[in-house]
């Protein structure tokens, strides 16, 4: 029995050693977390004051902002999301709702998988061959938000089948049960009732793409602009206008590149006001998708 | 997908075999419309699932088409063997290798800190914390994966390569090292995450098995629940080397662009996407050797991670199906 | 008649607790009169999920070198019994035990908080319903608990050897040691997770609806298997298979609704039960 007890204590050791061991691992990444945060605060929190934002680059340092950077962040978003939304919505719903277990839906499901594995920069080439030059679009808005827009694609696809498939089989049933075709029982159930899980992937897709630089710069975003792109309102009839797509652009992300390649540390500075608002802007958008998956599951629950 | 058959409008489906309502006018005819209206919805979002193949399609395509003229000039042994990569100069070489081996340090780098952290966060996680920690330490731990890669790039350069230099002095200020030991921490999540579901995916009764005959955590741990998630956690392995391969910005910033061939982490290098990313800021004419040279680049990166991601594709497959 | 009937006549129709007492071990027939062994006294056992009893007042014996079969209708609380001897439940949270499980010859409390679960692992070993074979071959499957007890080298090839015999599989696997245990039938998957609990040599062996999942020819071969272990160890079974109980243990409880009902030597049981509710369950009333 003396040999059971010394086993035993020896065993009870290592549980003790790995549970160090583990918490010191969590550590790192968190600490990690902590230490990038503070950094980035304590270099850019100075910045950060309106005429930051609202002043155009420059080769003076302290004179430098970040206005083309969040304004062309912005238009990207809104081509990008325009073009993701939808595509990939549709996309899940097909396959998720339509599709047969035939080989066709195989290639479908493995292009998706693989998609999703593609280094970011390689749809930057991509759209460098076949968009700038080959469609003639230009190193523009349009261009940008296309990419980033084939970028998230995957994310948005399995976001919207994971969301529909929580919906209970039971309710489809149910549905056709009073006679409705495939695309109501989708439009009036499916649709609304996966609408929460759909709307965090697509928040979370989009808070990646707003980081993404590598793509854009591969396309031809400058990293330079002292302009911005002609606004969407006109003061003159048809008092919209699209001259924005076809303008040549700069993001958040290239702006911070920029600045923190420059040889000259008083740019640091501004990379890291750059910096705080890219995370901000990211930590905001990643809390508004949990507190909606949060709020959806408390409301429906199967 | 749906194991049970597509359940389709009755009509429609009678529709389908041949029987149809008796010819009425009005009833019928709205019936051959709003069918009509369901096949065109149901090609309309078809199309939209198939855009993935297009897409597919055109970085195929874009790529072999772009570097078919760059390999017409040139030899495809010189870019694989050479040791210098100096498309841009006046007497210009292609040899993709220093290229090659930034990429496969900085990855090498990168995995010799996630893939041991990443494991052993997520045995912890999955055999050892209470159900309230992991609650908490998981979507913690899933942010990593969230912030922008231009300020890991922004991390690596002035924070952790001083802080490097404290311990290794007289390592310059760009290097693998840094770039590296920043990346293999962006990727731990991958990892850890994916890694300890398949943990959690194992039944419970193996562990009970076990348990019951004495064992404690650390070696149920160790040598039943991880030998039986293996392939599960060999799929997150390998994404995380797809990740770290694919990765631009940070190697960018703070690994420095100069292709060079060596295998010491400590010295600066160019990988295949800095490379891209330095040609792509500077002006390009369109078809020049220089510009045909990125497309090259491209095409190797993405015949490695292609390779990695079917291998991971398979594996996952084959966790699904055990469980 | 003897003291046991008696007392069983007095308290048929109720819901009465049952406490087989060494008389009752004496009266079983299966065994040469004489005094037999208890291996573990159950006294006053309440269980609780939480804020669910799952075990209510238990009061019980288990004979040395015997085989107790526990049955029951689904939701009794037999299989909630059986995992409180290995502590099992400790893997779990909201568990708790009020109670005694004496051990005996050494007199341990099995479920007292000073008593380590580790400890108590170690002595008993359990079969579960479904063969849960380890995903390494077959001798490492058997040699898991020897390792784990510092058993190495020739010592431990004799002892995997000799489980594989006790488990009536060695010739089906002695040429393939080392192919997977996957790569072996359901019923021969079974055989070696018993192997494997025989190995460490445990005071008792707990088996949970052991070939529920079985085909008939692989239930029998382990039936026959536990009817020949007792000689070394001592068995409790938990079925829902009655025909089970019958054919292969000394003694027979019958628990409902968390409650031990009737305990009684197999063939009384069977033939002539004391309680309404045990007869009504027999005889197929429900179940």
């Amino acid at each position: 029995m003396s040999d059971f007890k010394r086993i035993i204590a020896k065993r009870k050791r290592q549980d003790f050693v790995f549970n160090v061991v583990g918490i010191v691992c969590t550590l790192v990444g968190l600490l990690t977390l902590g230490a990038l945060l503070a950094d980035l605060l304590m270099d850019g929190l100075t910045r950060l004051n309106w005429t930051f934002l609202t002043s155009f680059p420059s080769r003076f340092a302290e004179r430098a902002g970040i206005l083309s950077s969040w304004v062309g962040t912005l238009l990207i978003m809104v081509v990008t999301a325009f073009a993701a939304v939808p595509l990939g919505v549709a996309a899940g719903i097909y396959l998720e709702e339509y599709a047969r277990k035939n080989w066709l839906t195989n290639i479908i499901e493995i292009n998706i998988a693989n998609l999703a594995g593609v280094p970011s920069i390689i749809y930057g080439l991509m759209a460098l061959g076949l968009l700038v030059y080959q469609f003639r679009l230009g190193q523009s808005v349009l261009t940008g938000g296309l990419t980033l827009a084939f970028l998230i694609l995957p994310i948005v696809i399995v976001a919207t089948r994971e969301a529909l498939r929580t919906i209970p089989q039971g309710i489809r049933e149910a549905a056709y049960a009073l006679g409705s075709t495939q695309w109501q029982v989708v439009r009036h159930h499916l649709l609304p009732y996966s609408l929460g899980g759909t709307m965090t992937g697509i928040i979370i897709a989009l808070s990646r793409a707003i980081g993404e630089t590598a793509p854009l710069i591969t396309i031809g975003a400058l990293t330079f602009i002292a302009f911005l792109p002609p606004p969407p309102i006109k003061s003159q009839p048809p008092f919209i206008s699209f001259a924005w797509l076809w303008s040549p652009f700069s993001v958040l992300p290239i702006q911070m590149f920029n600045w923190v390649s420059r040889p000259d540390q008083d740019f640091v500075v501004n990379a890291a006001g750059a910096g705080l608002v890219l995370i901000v802007v990211t930590l905001l958008l990643n809390a508004i998708a949990i507190m909606i998956r949060y709020r959806v599951r408390k409301r429906i629950k199967w | 997908m749906k194991e049970i058959p597509v359940l389709q409008h009755p009509v429609a489906a009678a529709a389908d075999q041949g029987i149809s309502a008796p010819p009425t006018a009005g009833p019928s005819a709205t019936k051959r419309l709003s069918r009509l209206k369901e096949r065109f919805i149901e090609a309309l979002l078809f199309l939209a699932a198939f855009s993935s193949v297009a897409i597919t399609a055109g970085i195929v395509g874009t790529l072999l088409y772009e570097s078919s003229s760059f390999f017409a000039s040139v030899s495809l042994k010189e870019f694989l063997t050479g040791t210098l990569w100096t498309p841009l100069f006046a007497s210009p070489r292609f040899g993709i290798m220093p290229l090659v081996a930034g990429t496969l340090v900085t990855t090498g780098v990168a995995l010799v800190v996630a893939l041991p952290i990443g494991t052993v966060v997520a045995i912890y996680l999955s055999e050892f914390a209470p159900a309230s920690v992991r609650e908490i330490i998981k979507p913690a731990l899933e942010l990593l994966s969230a912030v922008p890669t231009v300020v890991y790039g922004y991390f690596a350069l002035q924070f952790m390569s001083p802080l490097l230099q404290k311990l290794l002095p007289g390592l310059p200020t760009f290097n693998m090292l840094s770039a590296g030991v920043v990346m293999g921490i962006m990727i731990i999540p991958y990892v850890s995450s994916l890694s300890e579901d398949a943990m959690r995916a194992v039944p419970m009764s193996l562990r009970e098995g076990a348990y019951a005959m004495g064992a404690n955590r650390i070696i149920t741990a160790l040598k039943v629940v991880y030998p039986a998630a293996l392939s599960g956690i060999v799929a997150s392995y390998i994404l995380a080397i797809s990740r770290a391969i694919g990765e631009t910005m940070i190697v960018a910033i703070a690994a420095g662009m100069q292709p060079n061939l060596t295998f010491d982490p400590r010295e600066p290098a160019a990988t295949i996407t800095a490379f891209i990313v330095q040609v792509s800021l500077g002006d390009l004419p369109h078809g020049s050797i220089g510009y045909q040279s990125i497309f090259a680049a491209g095409v190797t990166l993405f015949i490695m991670t292609l390779i990695f991601n079917i291998l991971g594709y398979i594996l996952r497959k084959r966790f699904r199906e055990v469980y | 008649m003897g003291i046991v009937r008696l007392a069983k006549m007095t308290m048929r129709d109720e819901f009465a607790r049952t406490q087989v007492s060494q008389e009752v071990l004496d009266s079983a027939e299966s065994q040469p009169s004489g005094s037999r062994q208890i291996k573990a006294e159950v006294e006053g056992l309440n269980f609780f999920y939480g804020k669910l009893q799952a075990l209510k007042n238990i009061n019980m014996v288990f004979g040395a070198n015997q085989v107790t079969a526990i049955i029951g209708p689904s939701g009794c609380g037999k299989s909630t019994l059986l995992r409180c001897f290995n502590r099992i439940h400790d893997l779990y949270p909201e568990t708790r035990y009020e109670g005694k499980i004496i051990l005996q010859p050494s007199g341990i409390n099995l479920i007292g908080p000073e008593t380590d679960p580790l400890e108590m692992r170690m002595r008993m070993s359990m079969v579960f319903q479904k063969p849960n074979a380890f995903p390494k071959s077959v001798f490492e499957n058997v040699a898991f608990g020897l390792r784990l007890r510092g058993i190495n080298g020739q010592e431990l090839k004799d002892h995997v050897e000799q489980s594989l015999r006790s488990a009536a599989l060695w010739d089906e696997v002695k040429d393939r040691l080392r192919a997977s245990a996957y790569t072996l039938s359901g019923g021969q998957q079974q055989r070696l997770c018993i192997a494997r609990a025989l190995a460490t040599e445990p005071e008792m062996l707990l088996f949970d609806e052991p070939t529920s999942a079985l085909d008939p020819i692989a239930t029998s071969k382990i039936e026959n298997l536990i009817f020949d272990l007792k000689r070394d160890v001592t068995v409790v079974i938990v079925t829902h298979n009655m025909q089970q109980a019958a054919r292969v243990s000394d003694f027979t409880a019958f628990m409902y609704l968390g409650e031990l009902i009737e305990v009684a030597p197999t063939k009384e049981m069977f033939e002539n039960p004391a309680i309404k509710l045990t007869e009504e369950y027999i005889t197929g009333h429900f179940g």
